[in-house]
């Protein structure tokens, strides 16, 4: 987020350097020191970038779970709290001030298949400007693609009450029968004629899909008819909130209720302190269906009770209970000792959603007391290291393969269908290949069932190289198998390629020679590996390789793979020009 | 190679000069065809510092074939006219003469001779002038002497264009003496043979010096792949620090390992099929330990051991979808659930291995790459334990800066104790990956 660096002049912050340190200290990282004008510069050329202001912005990265510091008013709340400038705010609710109903919101059952959550809440006699009112519609912007996942799980709306009147009706209804006049439109449109016209809107589109396909659209009435909103594409243009506006009806839809209860505190919290009564908001009733009533924003603080100990020694540190009390409540965790033995209280305000369990408390401690200052110790947990047995056997080929003057390929585990299918001449169906269901390119469609296809593409990348070229690969490939618990498993491979004005078999038979040599496997029927015309493959499957020139390889009766001459299809279909031979094994047999 | 009395003429040519002489120069002196001289300047060349020859290149005039026959036998408009006796010449018989047809009209257009077509007995040819100057004869050969310097361009553009004169550039050698001049040749052996070693005439001979400028010739060996390198060097501290190998070679996992076993909530972003691969075939896992799959569930959807959980509803449909693992931590949550199984014992584990995103392939972005990962578990691990041995992982990489270089930190409890592990163990952990790692410090 960009911060204007004049707004933080309340906190006696002048110095860049020092505005770094301070964000460290409070766990942030100060990504960016830049203006509106540089960022133009940069992104649109010097022209454009005339007359663009050149105050000083902070660019902040902020934790993806730290809502409260979306926004300028929490971030300089937090960082005043931090240097204890300022007490961190109790918020609070309340009910009318005139003593009147709370405003309520009644959800009807139809709902319940398309968005079945709502809450809601009012900010009284509240004051805007023009930059508290971008910061307003900026934090709504900001939980909308983060808590809220893009509106999927909660959508906000914020309205001036002062041009609707109570009770308001969350019900959902066909999109023929919705009609209303849209947020920036000059008419009225059916819910079926807006969501064509956002087809080609740049932000909007891109919510469309939540409820484009559902019979019944959620929409939000006010006891007069006038549609508030149509969660979670737009608001009515009739209560859209303005500068001037005083009064503002909080509205969050849901399909996640903590989510939706999470995202209104941190609307409310963040911008009550404008109001008449800072940090008060007023509260509204929501009616649901089964006529159960809930009181809404719940604005709950919550006391986990944990020991200084346990924060010692989770952190690494030695500080008393009290200590530790005051570095959590410069975090805004409000912590006092409880005086039995060393155990303190810890205050979770409705602003901290992140902290769950109170392993979350002990991290905020530990930033509070500074990662930098924690000692470094090794820890003394004694143990005897192990290979992985494939791995250390593929690290041992890897360096002989080397030594025999073969190259090492690193291919992808991606690949297309055509590539172990097609190209290789075979059958997809037969290759037992894992297929990927959303792949943004062709290239990922499948796991790789060889090895061969990424050797290959290497080969037609170095056509330029001197002759031969000699490369081989040890990965993994992908193949199904129900007897693994999500039905694939991995086989460790040995892959190699000679690629040569001739076809160069007995090199290729020769590097299994000294592979075997190498695994300690003699020639032989028995006991010993020996390779044989695999004819069948050439009758019954269409073979990679060029009929009569390949053969199966066994090992100790065992059949691990093969080797031969490539078919010139398989050849031509990756782009070459020469003969080519090849060995394909599985080493997991020599484990 | 040039014989060596020629090559020894030579010498002796340039030893009586001062400064050097041109290669044209000492062809001319000794009679024979420049080229030869060429040849055995290079031959001169090879025998090391005897001479030193620098190639030059001049341009000059030289005489076309055409052009010596006229420097010799005279221009074809002086030999008609020399033909033509007084009394004439039938103009058909002066015709068949060799220079005939273009001799005839130059010498007409010079006014030599004139043509009487009326004669009796046809068209004859008369001399108009008592005697002629051959010019063209006269330049050609001065420039056969050599004195091509006494024409005008003019003229020499004229006889160029009469394609009697070209002008050829000549390549030649500037040719002094060297370092260890000698007017005598002592033949140079190229390399040492088993026949000198066994009758030890290498005593006697010279040997041709190497050419140290020159790369060697390339040995006949393979190459391991240089990520693959960094592969094994970071494996090899894992091993130096006690770390054992994690069994990572499980590219396909479900999401239950890959995000719920880790507390990682069902509508988290990382689990969108954005950035995800997700698997149609085979699509779904279909064996989960049950007790510790309604635990997982329990803590995401209510809470538990402390925490309050995310509160939303966890599915079961969405667990079992089956994808390309985004890293390999989900290895050390099946790792860690193994662990817990048995009497707790305190572990170092450590992986290198394949992970997947769901990306456009650029020049950024890479759809697969390889994480590494370190993770140790042990009662009563501390923030200063897991910076310890960060700092000691990283010293032994070089790195004294390593903030930025991948991410650590400690696993929750909401992960660990639905696992069974004892309450009072922690683990630590931390990953980065080896191409960012490559690409940013090497």
């Amino acid at each position: 987020m960009y911060l204007n660096n004049k707004m933080l002049f309340s906190i006696h912050i002048l110095a860049d350097e020092e505005f770094d340190e301070l964000c460290f200290e409070f766990g942030l990282e100060l990504d960016e020191i830049t203006s509106e004008k540089e960022i133009l510069i940069r992104e649109q050329g010097g022209e454009k970038a005339e007359g663009a202001s050149d105050v000083v912005l902070y660019k902040i990265d902020v934790p993806a779970n730290r809502y409260d510091l979306l926004c300028l008013e929490g971030l300089v709340r937090g960082l005043q709290v931090f240097k204890e400038k300022l007490e961190a705010p109790r918020y609070k609710r309340v009910s009318p001030a005139d003593g009147g109903e709370p405003q309520r919101l009644v959800i009807t059952e139809e709902t319940a298949s398309v968005r079945p959550h709502a809450v809601a809440a009012v900010l009284r006699n509240i004051t805007f400007t023009q930059e508290r009112y971008e910061s307003f519609i900026e934090l709504q912007e900001k939980l909308h693609q983060n808590i809220c996942r893009k509106r999927t799980l909660v959508a906000i709306g914020t309205h001036d009450l002062d041009t609707i009147s109570g009770p308001f009706t969350y019900t959902a209804k066909p999109p023929g029968e919705i009609r209303f006049k849209p947020l920036s439109q000059s008419r009225e449109y059916t819910a079926a004629e807006l969501m064509s016209l956002y087809k080609t809107d740049s932000h909007l589109r891109h919510y469309l899909h939540i409820i484009e396909n559902e019979p019944l659209y959620p929409i939000i009435y006010d006891s007069n008819g006038i549609v508030l909103s149509m969660p979670p594409i737009i608001n009515g243009d009739h209560s859209k909130i303005s500068l001037n506006t005083k009064n503002i009806f909080i509205e969050c839809t849901a399909t996640d209720l903590t989510k939706a209860k999470i995202t209104l505190d941190m609307v409310v919290t963040m911008f009550s302190v404008y109001c008449d009564e800072p940090f008060t908001v007023e509260e509204a009733e929501v009616v649901y269906p089964d006529g159960r009533l809930s009181v809404y924003p719940e604005l709950a603080y919550r006391t986990e009770t944990l020991s200084g100990d346990f924060i010692n020694k989770r952190v690494g540190i030695n500080e008393s209970a009290e200590s530790i009390a005051q570095l959590l409540t410069r975090m805004c965790l409000r912590s006092e000792v409880s005086g039995e033995g060393d155990l303190i209280q810890v205050e979770i305000p409705p602003t901290r959603a992140d902290v769950i369990h109170a392993c979350d408390i002990m991290e905020d401690a530990a930033i509070a007391y500074g990662f930098n200052n924690i000692v470094r110790s090794t820890p003394r947990t004694y143990t005897v290291a192990n290979q992985l047995p494939v791995n250390k056997l593929t690290e041992l080929l890897r360096q002989d393969l080397t030594a025999a003057g073969f190259t090492e390929a690193l291919t992808f585990a991606l690949c297309s269908e055509e590539d172990i299918a097609d190209k290789l001449r075979k059958n997809i169906t037969e290759t037992r290949a894992v297929h990927i269901s959303n792949p943004k390119t062709a290239d990922f469609q499948v796991a790789r069932t060889s090895l061969l296809p990424g050797l290959l593409k290497t080969i037609a990348a170095n056509r330029k190289m001197p002759l031969p070229l000699k490369l081989f690969e040890i990965s993994d490939v992908v193949l199904k198998d129900e007897t693994k618990d999500v039905g694939a498993r991995n086989n460790r491979r040995l892959c190699a390629v000679y690629y040569n004005k001739s076809p160069g078999f007995e090199v290729i038979h020769g590097l299994l020679d000294r592979v075997m040599q190498l695994l300690d496997v003699k020639p032989g029927r028995n006991q010993g590996y020996h390779i044989q015309a695999s004819y069948l493959k050439i009758y019954f499957n269409d073979s990679t390789f060029f009929p009569g020139r390949c053969a199966e390889i066994f090992s100790c009766g065992k059949s691990i793979g093969h080797l031969g001459v490539l078919h010139p299809d398989v050849i031509s279909r990756f782009e070459l020009t020469m003969p080519c031979s090849a060995i394909d094994i599985d080493i997991e047999p020599f484990l | 190679m040039a014989d060596n009395g020629l090559l020894e003429s030579v010498l002796r040519l340039v030893e009586k000069v001062d400064g050097g002489t041109d290669s044209q120069d000492v062809a001319a002196d000794l009679g024979v065809d420049h080229q030869v001289i060429v040849g055995a300047v290079k031959s001169l060349q090879a025998l090391g510092e005897v001479i030193s020859a620098e190639q030059k290149s001049s341009r000059h005039w030289e005489l076309t074939g055409e052009g010596r026959e006229i420097a010799e036998q005279g221009s074809h408009e002086a030999r008609v006219f020399n033909a033509i006796p007084d009394e004439g010449l039938p103009q058909n018989q002066l015709m068949k003469m060799p220079s005939g047809k273009v001799g005839f009209s130059k010498a007409m257009s010079n006014k030599w001779i004139r043509l009487d077509k009326a004669h009796e007995g046809g068209p004859r040819v008369f001399k108009t002038v008592e005697a002629i100057e051959d010019t063209v004869r006269d330049k050609l050969q001065l420039v056969q002497k050599g004195q091509s310097a006494k024409l005008e361009d003019k003229e020499k553009n004229e006889l160029k264009k009469r394609k009697l004169l070209s002008e050829v550039t000549v390549k030649s050698y500037w040719i002094t003496k060297g370092s260890s001049f000698s007017t005598t040749i002592t033949k140079q052996e190229t390399e040492l043979t088993p026949e000198m070693i066994a009758s030890g005439s290498w005593k006697e001979k010279k040997f041709k010096p190497y050419n140290f400028e020159a790369m060697g010739v390339a040995p006949d060996c393979g190459h391991l792949h240089p990520l693959m390198k960094v592969r094994t060097q970071f494996r090899q501290i894992f091993l130096e620090m006690g770390f054992t190998e994690m069994p990572t070679n499980n590219f396909i996992e479900s999401s239950f390992w890959n995000f719920d076993s880790l507390f990682q909530p069902q509508q988290h972003p990382a689990r969108d099929q954005h950035d995800t691969f997700f698997i149609s075939d085979p699509a779904l896992a279909h064996e989960f330990p049950q007790d510790y799959l309604e635990r997982v569930k329990k803590v995401h959807s209510e809470g538990g051991y402390g925490s309050q959980g995310y509160k939303y509803d966890w599915k079961i449909e969405e667990a079992q979808k089956n994808l390309l693992r985004t890293h390999t931590t989900a290895v050390s949550a099946r790792m860690l659930y193994k662990l817990a199984q048995q009497k707790f014992t305190p572990v170092k584990y450590f992986s290198i291995d394949r992970v997947f995103r769901n990306e456009t392939l650029d020049a950024t972005h890479l759809a697969e790459f390889h994480q590494i990962e370190g993770v140790v578990a042990d009662y009563g691990l501390t923030l200063g334990n897991l910076m310890g041995i960060l700092h000691q992982f990283f010293t032994k990489l070089g790195l004294k800066k390593w903030v930025e270089v991948g991410n650590s930190g400690v696993f929750r409890p909401e992960m660990l104790l639905p696992m069974g592990l004892p309450e009072g163990v922690s683990v630590i952990a931390w990953g980065l990956s080896l191409e960012r790692y490559v690409d940013t410090h090497t």
